[in-house]
């Protein structure tokens, strides 16, 4: 209860941000209870199921495992970074919505993130992902709603026409 | 003439896919209300104990700590389906969930301190784990509040069903083979993205409880809720915020929901409720565990000839809704393919295990899993195809089963014959296999309740329908959406019917001081029953307007057309909105508002058992074929062949994704999914342990739709969503039993099972099969 707040400065979906927190505050708490940001979903709390997932520098995280005081001089982007009032939805969400890839969509936001990082990734090293490496890359997140044919359908469409 | 369908059949996205895609669809988990306090709940430490003694004090006296509530301190009803089940446990506990204390505190952090502080003197008992055991006579009664001794001769019967039909003896002695075997079914559970969670607003100033909660049955839940907490239902609003998966779990209303409203009621404030993953395993419901002890048989020429069960579920120690499938699983026993003749028996037997509930396919894949095993079995025995024997079998349209469902129509051979001829089935399943990975091939089928169910005393759902001055049309329906797309499937079907585009339909469907009533999201019902009910309000609608446009047009009205926003006639055209504009404004001034209940004209059953229960039946059947690494014992899921009797494909993507989600639990329950128990207590409450599929264990999946257009649904729809997971744990089975010739009795078919079966059957070669 007693921790000694720690000073920490970060971007948070373009801006810059403030903040003291207790050394084992988690980012998923942060982001959730503190910055009220709500798209960030609690799924397991353990790591295993990727609902928290957000892009920390770019890389995709499981927020809930992550410790806040890291993400000090980093850059971060939740699931509301992806949107603007020019672009209030990402190409990846329209494929995900065109391929029918969201039932009840608690899984979502972070599959959305998590192939925006895949897909990043990808454009770095110039190549674009088979159907096996794109399973793959989803392998973190747990959905029980769809059988996930229908995000791996999504997430390839998006890889294969957006890449390079 | 038959209307050329411009929407229906086509698929649409998810309606409200947008707000879910981008994080801004609120969920139990994100709502937040000035001045709310966290609930948690404090579970026994013993599976099975009495309590001696409850100290709350050096908790109460925690800062941030505004409320504790215990047994004493609240006067409610019992719950449960048999009200049997305390909301609080004050005198004895009878499973790992039971609920001792509850703590409403201004932060998380201070109620979790606060149970850690709670001091609760139990004396410990021995439970019983077995049903088995507990049916003895020497056993101890479990569930205090039970009624069995009185009603089923067994203190420790909480549920029981019989029902036969048919000449059962006279069957057995023209049977050529008669082949009996136990199945062991494993206790799974739902895995819902989001955990349990509920919202509870009680205001002081008078006296109504507002609840946010993820319920599937908002009506049947304000009942019960309003039942426990001695209130009047309708000082209950129900409001159901976005629901991140249901499957079934959400079909009772369980102890954390009124616990939440009795803090809330105490304090005067808001109390949020939310389990955390390891509470949502130990907490949260299960299918039923079952042991089934099954014999059938067939003549010389493969046709059946009956079917004798005895099933006993293991009740756990409360009795949920989820004691009623034998409802279901008496059908697949007496009418999945032709039944001569069928007895039945069923048994829910108190445990000191975790009380089970209900999950999508409610009985009916533990029902299936044992029937196409034992089918295999007798076409092994009398030397035909496994093809062949489920086809001389199939059901057919017209007929009346046994248990007196009336197939007015049915896919159930079509689909068979699909998915034979789809995966080349006479082909692949005579080739030998050798060498480390063995292929096979299994089928298996399903029939289920297509037009909902009637067990409840009505299986309807109101519409209401409001056409505003701009011409936008509020679809205000009963039933519930829980993911599985229902309000897509309603406003295409706005669109189609009154050309009104997609853009302007919004449709209301969470709140219950709002929307009318409606039985809840089960049965697979809510395209068939909601979307009945709609094209009913539609009616009426239409009436309406018809009869104002042919005044403004001055013309009759049969002949108008309903597209893009126009009543159109012949020559003559007119705006949607204009016609309802000058309903209000004109004389006599009224508003394009209706509404309409629709009751399926299914009966009820009799106290045998006997009626036709649903408005229509969907029929399935699947192929799977596995690759088994010998080696190791993992099956792979090579590809799955699914031929399903929807009546009429409503909207094909939504369809697509119901199929290939149901095949995922499917496979998981055949495969690597299972609540291991100890003494009562869960071993494995975490993902780590409890395994789900991922992206990279998904087959390929080849869905092949058979449209029978049966005139009950709409369009001639059934309901879908249940059965794509109802036969592929038996086809899954069947198929690894062709891939290495063992026979498998239980499930999940994981790697040690197999392996250890498969590493038997090398030690005693030459013998022919082993047993699992």
């Amino acid at each position: 209860m007693n921790e000694k707040l720690v000073p920490i400065s970060f971007t948070i979906n373009g801006e810059k941000l403030t903040k003291q927190v207790r050394p084992s505050l988690l980012l998923i708490d942060l982001i959730r209870d503190e910055l009220n940001l709500k798209g960030t979903k609690p799924g397991c709390l353990e790591g295993e199921c990727g609902a928290c997932t957000v892009l920390v520098n770019g890389s995709a995280i499981n927020s809930c495992l992550f410790p806040a005081v890291n993400i000090h001089g980093k850059e971060i982007i939740t699931i509301e970074g992806l949107s603007t009032v020019e672009n209030p939805l990402h190409p990846i969400q329209y494929k995900m919505l065109e391929h029918g890839a969201v039932q009840c969509g608690f899984c979502s936001c972070g599959i959305v993130l998590s192939t925006k990082a895949f897909s990043d990734e990808c454009k770095l090293e110039g190549k674009i992902p088979t159907r096996q490496e794109v399973k793959k890359s989803l392998e973190g997140h747990l959905c029980r709603c769809t059988g996930y044919v229908k995000i791996i359908d999504a997430a390839e469409d998006y890889l294969t026409h957006s890449s390079v | 003439m038959v209307k050329k369908l411009k929407i229906i059949g086509k698929s649409s996205p998810k309606l409200d896919g947008k707000e879910r895609v981008s994080g801004k669809a609120v969920y139990g988990h994100d709502i937040m209300l000035p001045n709310m306090l966290y609930g948690m709940i404090l579970r026994s430490q013993y599976p099975c104990a009495r309590i001696k003694s409850i100290d709350c004090s050096e908790a109460l006296a925690l800062d941030g700590v505004e409320c504790i509530l215990t047994a004493k301190d609240v006067d409610v009803n019992r719950i449960g389906f048999k009200r049997d089940h305390p909301v609080f446990k004050g005198e004895t506990v009878n499973c790992q969930r039971d609920e001792i204390a509850a703590v409403a505190a201004t932060s998380r952090e201070t109620a979790r301190q606060a149970l850690n502080l709670i001091k609760v003197d139990y004396e410990v008992m021995e439970g019983v784990f077995d049903p088995f055991e507990a049916m003895k006579d020497d056993a101890r009664q479990i569930n205090l509040h039970g009624k069995g001794a009185e009603m089923f001769g067994n203190k420790n019967v909480a549920e029981s069903f019989n029902y036969s039909h048919g000449e059962l003896e006279e069957q057995k002695k023209r049977s050529k083979v008669i082949v009996t075997r136990r199945y062991q079914l494993p206790r799974v559970t739902h895995c819902c993205l989001a955990t349990s969670n509920i919202t509870a607003d009680y205001s002081v100033l008078d006296g109504r409880l507002t609840l946010y909660a993820s319920t599937q049955v908002p009506f049947l839940y304000q009942r019960d809720m309003a039942h426990t907490l001695k209130m009047d239902p309708s000082m209950i609003r129900v409001i159901q915020p976005i629901i991140g998966g249901g499957f079934g779990s959400k079909l009772d209303m369980y102890p954390f929901e009124p616990i939440c409203a009795l803090l809330s009621i105490k304090t005067g404030k808001t109390v949020q409720l939310l389990y955390d993953r390891e509470e949502e395993f130990i907490a949260s419901p299960t299918r039923q565990p079952m042991i089934i002890d099954l014999t059938t048989g067939a003549d010389s020429a493969g046709k059946f000839t009956f079917r004798e069960v005895n099933i006993t579920m293991d009740n756990g120690a409360y009795t949920s809704w989820g004691a009623t499938t034998p409802f279901v699983m008496m059908q697949t026993y007496s009418s999945l393919y032709q039944v001569p003749a069928c007895r039945f028996q069923a048994k829910a037997i108190y445990t000191n295990n975790p009380f089970a509930g209900s999950f999508r396919g409610y009985g009916n894949p533990q029902a299936t899993f044992s029937v196409e095993r034992n089918i295999d079995l007798m076409a092994e025995e009398l030397g035909i195809g496994k093809d062949e024997i489920r086809l001389i079998n199939a059901n057919y349209p017209g007929e009346v089963t046994g248990q007196g469902l009336h197939y007015k129509t049915c896919g159930a051979k079509p689909a068979l014959e699909k998915v034979l001829e789809t995966s080349h089935y006479s082909k692949e399943s005579k080739e030998k296999q050798s060498g480390r990975y063995r292929r096979g091939l299994g089928i298996a089928s399903m029939l289920h309740v297509g037009g909902g169910a009637k067990i409840y005393r009505s299986d309807g759902c109101g519409t209401r329908l409001k056409l505003d001055h701009y011409g936008y049309l509020t679809i205000t329906t009963g039933s519930s959406e829980i993911g599985q797309g229902s309000e897509t499937v309603l406003a295409m079907i706005a669109c189609e019917e009154l050309g009104i585009p997609m853009e302007r339909i919004n449709v209301i469907n969470t709140d219950t001081d709002v929307k009318p009533w409606d039985v809840g999201v089960h049965a697979s019902r809510t395209s068939f029953v909601a979307g009945n009910s709609l094209l009913g309000a539609i009616r009426l609608l239409k009436e309406k307007l018809n009869d104002k446009a042919s005044k403004l047009l001055d013309c009759e009205s049969e002949d108008f057309i309903y597209e893009e926003g126009f009543i159109k006639a012949t020559q003559k055209e007119i705006k949607i909105d204009k016609v309802a504009r000058e309903m209000h404004f004109g004389s006599p001034n009224e508003l394009c508002v209706v509404d309409y209940f629709y009751e399926p004209e299914s009966s009820f059953q009799d106290k045998n058992f006997m009626g036709d229960v649903s408005g229509n039946y969907a029929f399935a059947s699947q192929v799977a074929e596995v690759e088994v690494d010998t080696y190791t014992g993992n099956v792979n899921v090579l590809n799955v062949y699914v031929s399903q009797d929807v009546g009429r494909v409503l909207n094909p993507v939504g369809l697509q994704g119901q199929i290939e989600g149901g095949l995922a639990i499917g496979i998981g329950y055949a495969l690597t999914e299972e609540m291991i128990y100890k003494e009562g207590r869960l071993q494995n409450p975490s993902f780590h342990e409890y395994k789900l599929l991922t992206a990279v264990d998904m087959p390929d999946i080849h869905f092949y739709p058979i449209e029978t257009l049966d005139e009950a649904g709409p369009y001639g729809s059934k309901g879908a969503g249940e059965a794509p997971l109802i036969p592929s744990a038996a086809a899954i089975a069947n198929a690894v039993s062709d891939a290495l010739g063992i026979e498998f009795r239980s499930l999940p078919l994981n790697p040690e099972k197999v392996l250890k079966a498969w590493s038997e059957k090398k030690q005693h070669e030459p013998a022919n099969s082993q047993k699992v």
